[in-house]
């Protein structure tokens, strides 16, 4: 835990994590190919959050990383969404 | 702890991996921008998007995630096998990455080749006759998110470059992982992008 020593992942746990992403991966290809209207968007978005989650709490080591990392990470997730939310507001209030 | 300070051995593993998340955030940011961009042109012309984007290949979209997710397993391996001592098998993952990287961008060359030949590119005379206002933003979009996704690739390229070269040297090594772990987390950048970028342009049709 401390600044020298590393944490050391093993192959198994990366292999089980692209299994995922590849099953999220043909999930999300399967759910547009059937017309769910606007539920089409927010699904694959969802899916595509999930990935995204799995990419940066396995591969990109956030679970072993020090809590201010994670937290600076959580906060430019939160900007981008609050800008996100801001533009859409003015667009659809327009 | 020695005593002893060599100003060409400074090795700094925490200051470098805020360095690298630091550069990462002004990334995400970038292409959060662009996002944006999309998003709201998608929704002031959701039908010439729908249109568009019918242009667009999933299944070459689909290989081309699934070569950059496999690649981005095969970095991440490369860190644990250098933390485990395994050289060879760092540089073994790190080629492997590298050729993948390789087989995405010649992918992007014949899927933007096609696109080419059918007349849809910036500024094609083809796309300002036939197309409407909202399947050229599109396509404008497609190609400059694509294309800067792209110029990462590169840009990973010459960093999964160095890192293989420090790793066969050895100055890269159990000890001082940090080029490596930052390649890596560059790398996975590079893939979480592709994540969004996928859905948006080739499956919301």
């Amino acid at each position: 835990m401390e600044n020298e020593k590393h944490h050391i992942v093993p192959y198994r746990i990366y292999a089980i994590i692209l299994l995922l992403l590849l099953l999220l991966t043909f999930l999300s290809i399967a759910i547009t190919n059937i017309e769910l209207g606007a539920f089409t968007v927010a699904g694959a978005l969802l899916l595509a959050s999930i990935k995204s989650s799995l990419v940066l709490v396995y591969f990109m080591h956030l679970k072993f990383d020090k809590a201010y990392i994670q937290i600076m990470v959580g906060l430019v997730i939160l900007l981008f969404i609050a800008v996100v939310l801001v533009t859409f507001f003015d667009y659809y209030f327009r | 702890m020695s005593q002893v300070i060599h100003h060409d051995e400074h090795y700094d593993p925490e200051g470098s991996k805020i360095g690298m998340w630091l550069f990462i955030f002004t990334e995400l940011l970038l292409f959060g921008g662009l996002f944006i961009v999309y998003s709201v042109y998608r929704y002031m012309n959701p039908d010439a998007f729908h249109l568009a984007a019918e242009e667009l290949n999933t299944t070459v979209g689909a290989l081309n995630t699934v070569i950059l997710l496999i690649s981005s397993m095969t970095i991440a391996m490369s860190t644990t096998a250098l933390q485990k001592k395994q050289k060879a098998t760092t540089i073994v993952l790190l080629e492997i990455t590298f050729m993948l990287a390789l087989i995405f961008l010649v992918n992007k060359y014949f899927e933007w080749g096609v696109k080419f030949d059918h007349g849809i590119f910036p500024g094609s005379e083809f796309m300002k006759a036939e197309m409407s206002q909202g399947e050229v933003l599109f396509f404008g979009l497609y190609f400059v998110m694509t294309g800067l996704h792209a110029l990462h690739i590169i840009a990973g390229l010459v960093i999964m470059g160095f890192a293989l070269a420090r790793v066969q040297k050895g100055t890269v090594h159990a000890d001082r992982p940090s080029l490596l772990e930052n390649a890596g987390l560059y790398w996975h950048l590079v893939d979480l992008i592709w994540i969004f970028l996928f859905p948006l342009f080739y499956l919301i049709t």
